[in-house]
């Protein structure tokens, strides 16, 4: 006999209440570590001739009254103090005014090659949190539809809560880890939801095929559990293959898709849980406390 | 041993191998790149709205069509420049040499002025009808006007007027030059002195030429990659593809054997059958693009996994490798079909929403899952079928699964 995921539903829903308050909680205190795409700023990230050391590099942002801001080498080495690469993070800055201080940095510290500039205003980052938060309810809306359509709408208040924890769950893991959020995140977010809506379509859809051999003998946990284990080999294997790739790009795509892929990494870890573990018994739990037992054979829809 | 079969496998195998070492390369490098990738400058301009000039409709189309003739005389390849809302501007210069210069000049108002000496403006920008920067005889870089015939009779008018004293000629507001006149010119032409070199008279004569916004114009948003980066940006992500698709394609020779080998050949199809969708739809190819496209493949699997665990359950059952498969692929279609849909319902929110690269990654990302419904369904059902219809073999073992203890398989 199987391990009864339905019976023992209790266990995980605790332990994501339990990690899903943690990571509020870090959320209300620590915060976000948010990129300049949501607070507006500047990255100067130059790549100087000669080894620039940060006071160097403070000195001439000092001049321009930017002093406190954040200075990083490009080097492994965490004890050097002075490196070709370097990145500067700005407070809200002009065009004008960064261009200034780049042609000081130029005659200051040294002749550099710039890697990569990025200057956003102050208010772009106030559209940019309305567009996600539009985007991601958006998705819901369309999914809770389509599943209604295909399946029944319980199905789809399942599949919905499991796609709000696997969000939450991925913003724990930002406010925890303190990794920065640019405006990828967004698209990583929305990536995980599709995955996951994916993965919980596939139990369910073996749901609702065992509810047309379903007999009265069998109570509903039971079908629900098999339905679970039956695709669990499934489950495991894409969620196996589909990490492979993100922790590829996270481990060998640099820097600049880091943030992007550690969404992904944690979203779809999220995402083959709350599917396999979660969304199966939260259907079967809205099953039994609508209708009577017997009744749930003729009144589902069957496709 | 059915032969016709198994040619039928072979050369289908043959032929995708074949492809993918053929025209991955030419294939992939043909597809546009976009800035995180081969380096340039995205630029978000806002129009602001001061006492003397309102922000509408008309003053912003003005000023793209202003903008655009500053950008086309960069002479760079594919820029793009988009009006986006009511009040802002995009403008993308792929590889621009100077992005800096290019990006000043881009939102400067250009507004020029000929004043006499009692300040007072008796011509605009709008009296000229061309402007070029040209070596003078002293090899001095000098902007040479050339009036519009009303201009030219201000001009000449003013010359005439002002002779032994100095006029101005100003730029927002800036002095250029302060020449003393010498004598009245009436030729319709001038010359405009006092650029440090060749390159920026080019630029003032662009600025001239191209006209005045009608509208101040701000940076609100700059996001330049050099090239250094955009290169490194691609090996890295060629690098991280690679390093993924052996991942994937040892994980499924792991599960599923035979079959495992053939969606992973069947992949390569898939992955040039994605490029080959985004050259023809002329779609660019971004870093998230790339992600989006190694995602998509340990997704792609995701169909044939759902195909050959329901192949595994009808070997169980009892039932031939042939009629296993052939039910493996029609109860899986469904499940593929719903979960596929929601997917590409995240990519199309995406695309909608998403500016920029982040528009790449949704495009890449629904290409993908339309792309793997034909592959990883069609494509594999013909070659599994022709390999069991070659009967070269009727042990599950092969293709990961097991029959029944009974020995019912034939």
């Amino acid at each position: 006999m199987y391990f009864s995921i339905v019976k023992n539903a209790k266990i995980f829903f605790s332990i994501t209440i339990i990690f899903l308050l943690i990571g509020i909680g870090s959320m209300f205190t620590r915060g976000f570590n948010l990129g300049i795409d949501f607070t507006g700023g500047t990255i100067m990230d130059l790549e100087f001739t000669n080894p620039a050391s940060i006071n160097q590099v403070r000195e001439v942002l000092k001049e321009h009254d930017l002093g406190n801001s954040v200075i990083q080498l490009g080097t492994s080495d965490a004890t050097a103090s002075e490196s070709k690469s370097v990145l500067i993070r700005t407070g809200v800055i002009s065009d004008d005014e960064r261009r200034v201080v780049m042609e000081d940095m130029k005659s200051k510290v040294g002749d550099y090659s710039v890697l990569r500039v990025e200057q956003v205003g102050a208010t772009v980052g106030n559209e940019l949190v309305q567009q996600a938060v539009i985007a991601i309810v958006l998705s819901w809306v369309l999914m809770i539809i389509y599943i209604t359509i295909r399946f029944e709408f319980k199905f789809a208040i399942a599949a919905i809560i499991a796609l709000i924890i696997d969000v939450l769950v991925t913003l724990s893991w930002f406010s925890l880890a303190k990794m920065e959020m640019d405006s990828s995140f967004v698209a990583a977010l929305l990536t995980v939801v599709g995955y996951s809506v994916n993965g919980t379509i596939v139990v369910f859809d073996r749901i609702r095929e065992n509810l047309k051999r379903h007999r009265r003998s069998e109570s509903l946990g039971d079908m629900v559990d098999n339905s679970i284990w039956q695709t669990m080999a499934r489950s495991l294997y894409t969620v196996a293959t589909s990490l492979v790739a993100v922790i590829a790009i996270f481990l060998f795509g640099g820097e600049t898709i880091h943030n992007f892929s550690f969404a992904m990494m944690v979203g779809f870890g999220s995402g083959a849980y709350t599917s396999t573990l979660l969304a199966g018994p939260m259907w079967s739990f809205f099953k039994e406390h609508s209708e009577p037992q017997g009744k749930i054979q003729s009144k589902t829809k069957v496709v | 041993m059915r032969y016709d079969n198994m040619t039928k496998f072979f050369v289908l195998i043959i032929a995708i191998i074949g492809a993918f070492a053929f025209f991955i390369k030419p294939l992939s490098n043909s597809i546009k790149q976009g800035l995180d990738l081969q380096g340039g400058t995205h630029v978000v301009l806002q129009a602001i709205e001061t006492p003397d000039a309102k922000v509408d409709d008309d003053a912003l189309n003005r000023s793209v069509k202003i903008i655009e003739r500053r950008v086309n005389e960069l002479g760079l390849t594919e820029p793009v420049i988009q009006r986006q809302g009511k009040d802002r501007i995009i403008v993308e210069l792929p590889g621009v040499k100077d992005p800096e210069k290019a990006i000043a000049m881009l939102g400067r108002t250009a507004m020029l002025e000929f004043k006499d000496m009692s300040g007072k403006t008796v011509m605009t920008g709008k009296d000229l009808k061309d402007a070029k920067a040209q070596a003078a005889q002293s090899g001095q870089a000098v902007v040479t006007l050339d009036f519009s015939d009303e201009g030219g009779k201000k001009f000449a008018t003013l010359t005439s007027q002002n002779i032994g004293k100095q006029i101005a000629i100003l730029l927002d507001g800036e002095v250029l030059t302060s020449p003393v006149v010498q004598e009245a010119i009436t030729g319709g032409h001038a010359q405009i002195s006092g650029s440090r070199n060749m390159e920026e008279a080019e630029h003032l004569a662009i600025l001239l030429r191209s006209g005045s916004l009608p509208v101040k114009i701000e940076v609100m948003e700059n996001r330049t990659v050099g090239p250094t980066l955009g290169q490194d940006s691609k090996d890295k992500s060629i690098k991280a593809f690679g390093i993924g698709i052996a991942g994937i394609f040892i994980f499924m020779i792991l599960f599923y054997r035979v079959s495992g080998l053939i969606a992973d050949i069947i992949l390569l199809l898939y992955v040039l059958l994605v490029l080959a969708a985004m050259k023809g739809l002329n779609a660019t190819l971004t870093l998230p693009g790339i992600a989006g496209i190694i995602l998509s493949v340990g997704m792609a699997v995701d169909a044939n996994v759902l195909i050959f665990e329901r192949f595994k359950e009808e070997v169980k059952t009892g039932k031939t490798l042939r009629s296993a498969m052939d039910a493996g692929f029609s109860r899986a279609f469904v499940t593929i079909l719903d979960s596929n849909v929601t997917t590409l319902m995240a990519a199309v929110v995406l695309f909608y929403l998403g500016v920029g690269p982040i528009k790449g990654f949704a495009v890449t990302l629904a290409i993908g899952v339309l792309i793997s419904m034909f592959t990883a369904v069609t494509v594999t059902r013909f070659t599994m079928r022709s390999l069991l219809g070659s009967n070269i073999t009727t042990n599950p073992a092969w293709f990961g699964a097991k029959a029944p203890d009974k020995e019912v398989a034939k």
